[in-house]
């Protein structure tokens, strides 16, 4: 059965709200403002009842997959358990109720726990100071790169410098936010190991680039063991470092970014710190950086004085703002109380019990599927479907069948350096039952893909729809429902 | 507390498999002059009851909106949340969900964004909507940076009566991109039209206004856009989507996109964030359009569904050449918006609007007539104005605070020659008692 949009139930003359009443003297809308400025048609809003408006709603959140559902192995994106007193405290009236232009002295508890949280991150990352104003990990990204922009610039050579350094095994938002930023994109290939290739980053190096942008472990969940010469070949060139913070859960509390030289890094909260993702955000993308670029951070910092916290937008080196306000709040609430809940001992036996999960799982599936890099994975590995392309299914047809198992799918086609690829970064918070019971689904998968590929091209059988013509959507293009008017249906 | 739940048991178990004696071998990689050598310096853990305390007392350091009574607005304002929105988006399977990338496993987000980008459309009376943006401040700027695109020119023209946080995030962008941000001036609280005009030019990519304004003043969009036009550049309108149960939404005067802050649609103040950016265009512009986007499409046996949809536009993609760096985006509030706006239904969101209306212009007449306090403008507005007064706005802001009144914003601080003047906002919310209070506060001031 077709499940309804909210517009195909509604019923002129049907609503679900109710407004204070009017208690001052009402006066027509054509008296308080001229003609020319009112809306001559209203906005066709759907009308409906309260209890259709909370059962359709609950009916499309019984067909989505979360973390709270079942596992959800997505590379990259760590997707662990989000502990619920952390929305408790985030819901707090004493949070959520703030306004963002209130006196500072009527927030001096979400002024300190904004202070507190950019110390802690920059003891993990082994940074000096930090901004927690971007909204995402693209937007610390974007948000670093004009610091280190900043920085050249201020020593006089910003002009000369306008290259940026990206591995061609980088997540897509690290090209995009060096565009984004005004800078010319040069890619370097990997070595055999996974790694940088040292002898394509110093043939690249010169005093045009402004800086290397890397994760470590990189995106094939290795440790680039080369980090220090690495850091010294950038370096030695008047380049920066810049460290893509989405795979921090590899190794808290047991390496940081800085401590290997690295002068920029965004974190993601919605990643490593266990804030959830919200179906596609909010996320949040503090950045820290060494003494040298803090200068160059956006305003206002919060800063402590005299036992007060206070916004301190007097920076004249500061790159201005990157977002309205002082960031996504309510995300560092819960992060907040995530790292104080573990305290340093529980971060790191986090990034451990990812790193186990990521081995475990990797040695349990490489007899079935390619391991290209065979070496101990940090918190996720990449294996490639070449295996079983051979019978024709393809690493999308082995995602597809992954859901009628009550999995999400690994992030597939990704890193873009392996052939078939499929991520798997299954988290601290997964049981070995539940990883067991993934092998066992993976295992079969691959048995499938030699007994009855079709089986497999046709996946998936049980969700609520089958799989989506993702080429009529893209080709035609239907971004709204509009009456009376179905395109791309049927 | 560490939320793991493996036995000691299974971790042995699970390294004897693995094939290695202990954990550490695991990290051997990583090279010893990078290990850290001592602990993280960091508190102590803490049991969940004494977390639990440990927030509430940080909460307990703040005044909340709650506990006082708000007139402060400038971009983020307290209208009021309906319990659905809260409890909807509190469904754990939505969440707790990444962005929709295997769409058969996330039809319910998919559908609620393109309800999200439907309801947009209609309010804002543009063709198209894409599934969100940060707030309303990257909005402005990813907006800025589409009409370059799309133009091939690299000036853009904003009025100074744009949020002054939004022209700021503005020109940080622009200025990385080799984009000339230009701005015209105010005149009696609106934009001055005049020079507008003078400063619009055949190399002007987009001239872009906020209505209302930041000062809360009804501008003159279909002359505005007129301006861009004539130059053949596009208008770009910063709407907040409140106002428009009553007033004109930017498809009504030409406008090419509609960008603008969508807290107000069910999410809560929250200190500044998580917002709602929120950009709609009309159809031209789709394959320019910044960020993800839901599409309908069916499955094999003909049934509808919903998938993220032009991706070629984007960062994972397109990788440099894509039309924006973004990939999260704020998909919860745009669920809250979707929510709201179906709650409110087409009265209702005439009626909150309305609602807005009529009590902001209450408060004006009152504030005004107390001697010593002068409006701004006699520019028509929605729900917010500006009012000179006899003393400080800080110090009078002080002294509400007496009254438990959250006052207004002082204005000096983005427009020094408003250094009198404070930015009174008035929602749904407020009622006539709590008006007259705060003139009453204000009178023992003059």
């Amino acid at each position: 059965m077709t499940m309804p949009l909210i517009f195909e139930r509604s019923e002129a003359g049907r609503r679900a709200y109710s407004l204070p009443e009017c208690d001052v003297p009402r006066k027509d809308a054509t008296e308080l403002l001229p003609g020319w400025a009112l809306r001559k048609r209203a906005a066709d809003l759907p009308e409906v009842s309260e209890v259709d408006l909370v059962r359709h709603y609950t009916k499309l959140s019984q067909r989505n997959h979360g973390v709270d559902v079942g596992f959800y192995p997505l590379g990259s994106c760590t997707m662990k358990y989000n502990p619920k007193v952390n929305e408790d405290a985030a819901a707090l009236p004493g949070f959520s109720a703030l306004h963002p232009y209130q006196p500072e002295e009527l927030a001096q508890g979400a002024l300190e726990l904004m202070y507190e949280l950019g110390r802690y991150l920059c003891e993990i990352g082994g940074m000096d100071e930090a901004t927690l104003q971007p909204a995402a990990g693209a937007h610390g990204e974007l948000t670093g790169l004009m610091i280190i922009k900043a920085y050249h610039e201020s020593r006089g050579d910003g002009a000369e410098r306008t290259k940026v350094i990206v591995p061609d095994s980088a997540h897509g938002t690290n090209p995009a936010s060096a565009a984004f930023c005004g800078y010319k994109v040069v890619e370097v290939k990997s070595d055999g190991r996974g790694g940088v290739d040292l002898d394509s980053l110093r043939a690249a190096m010169s005093d045009e680039v402004a800086a290397l942008m890397l994760t470590n472990p990189n995106t094939l969940g290795l440790f680039d063991e080369n980090i220090v010469e690495i850091a010294k070949i950038v370096h030695d060139a008047g380049g920066l470092l810049y460290y893509d913070g989405a795979n921090m859960n590899a190794i808290m509390g047991i390496a940081r970014p800085g401590d290997m030289g690295f002068d920029v890094l965004h974190f993601n909260l919605h990643k490593t710190f266990s804030t959830p993702h919200g179906g596609g955000g909010p996320g949040s993308g503090p950045v820290a950086v060494k003494k040298a670029l803090a200068p160059f951070l956006p305003v206002p910092v919060v800063e402590k004085t005299d036992g007060k916290f206070v916004l301190d937008y007097a920076r004249p080196q500061s790159i201005g703002k990157v977002k309205a306000f002082y960031g996504n709040f309510n995300v560092m609430v819960k992060a907040y109380a995530y790292i104080r809940a573990l305290g340093a001992k529980g971060l790191r036996q986090a990034s451990e019990n990812a790193v186990l999960n990521a081995n475990y799982l990797m040695r349990k599936l490489a007899p079935y599927y390619h391991l290209p890099y065979d070496r101990h994975c940090k918190h996720e590995f990449v294996l490639s479907g070449e295996y079983q392309l051979a019978s024709g299914v393809h690493t999308g047809d082995i995602a597809k069948m992954l859901l009628d198992y009550g999995f999400h799918a690994p992030t597939v086609y990704f890193p873009l350096i392996v052939k078939e690829a499929i991520m798997v970064e299954p988290t601290e918070t997964e049981s070995r039952d539940t990883l067991d019971a993934f092998v066992d689904a993976m295992i079969g998968i691959a048995q499938l893909a030699e007994k009855d590929p079709e089986a497999l091209h046709t996946a998936p059988h049980k969700m609520v729809v089958g799989r989506l013509d993702d080429v009529t959507a893209a080709r035609r293009p239907v971004l709204r429902w509009r009456p009376n008017k179905q395109t791309n249906a049927g | 507390m560490n939320y793991v739940p493996h036995t000691d048991r299974d971790r042995s178990e699970m390294l004897a498999e693995i094939g290695v004696a202990n954990l550490a071998e695991l990290f051997s990689d990583i090279p010893s002059d990078v290990r850290l050598g001592h602990e993280l310096r960091l508190p102590a853990p803490m049991s969940e009851y004494d977390l639990a305390r440990h927030m509430g007392a940080l909460a307990s350091k703040n005044r909340t909106t709650d506990d006082l009574v708000s007139f402060l607005g400038a971009g983020a304002y307290d209208h009021f949340v309906p319990s659905v929105v809260r409890h909807l988006v509190s469904r754990s399977e939505f969440y707790t969900a990444y962005t929709p990338y295997q769409a058969e496993i996330s039809q319910g987000m998919l559908q609620a964004i393109f309800e999200y980008q439907t309801l947009m459309c209609e309010l804002t009376a543009m063709d198209v909507s894409n599934a969100s943006l940060y707030d309303g401040a990257t909005a402005v700027a990813e907006a800025a940076t589409m009409a370059c695109r799309q133009t091939r020119r690299q000036q853009v023209v904003i009025s100074a009566a744009v949020h002054p946080e939004y022209r700021t995030t503005l020109k940080t962008y622009a200025r990385n991109l080799g984009i000339d941000v230009v701005e015209a001036g105010m005149k009696d609280g609106a934009t001055d039209l005049e020079e507008l005009g003078r400063l619009a030019s055949s190399a002007t990519a987009c001239v872009i206004l906020q209505n209302p304004n930041f000062l809360g003043s009804v501008e003159s969009m279909e002359v505005a856009a007129e301006v861009a036009h004539r130059n053949g550049a596009l208008f770009v309108a910063c709407v907040d989507p409140i106002s428009l149960g009553i007033l004109a939404p930017p498809g009504e005067y030409g406008a090419d996109i509609a960008v603008g802050e969508g807290q107000g649609l069910g999410s809560p103040m929250s200190f500044g964030g998580p917002y709602l950016g929120f950009l709609t265009c009309r159809q031209e512009l789709i394959r320019n359009m910044p960020g993800r986007v839901a599409g309908e499409t069916h499955d094999p046996q003909g049934r509808r569904g919903y998938i993220l949809t032009l991706q070629a536009r984007e960062q994972h993609i397109r990788r440099e050449r894509a039309t924006s760096n973004i990939c999260s985006n704020e998909a919860l509030s745009a669920l809250a918006a979707a929510v709201y706006l179906s709650w409110l239904g087409k009265d209702g969101m005439r009626e909150v609007a309305d609602l807005c209306l009529q009590k902001a212009h209450y408060a004006f007449d009152r504030v005004a007539a107390i001697p010593g306090f002068r409006p701004v403008s006699e520019t028509p507005f929605f729900k917010e104005f500006a009012v000179r007064m006899p003393v400080a706005p800080e110090q009078a802001g002080a002294a509400l605070l007496e009254s438990r009144i959250l006052g207004g914003l002082p204005l000096g601080r983005y427009y020094p020659d408003l250094g009198d003047a404070m930015l009174i906002a008035v929602t749904e919310k407020r009622t006539k008692e709590e008006i007259d209070s705060l003139c009453r506060a204000l009178e023992g001031l003059a």
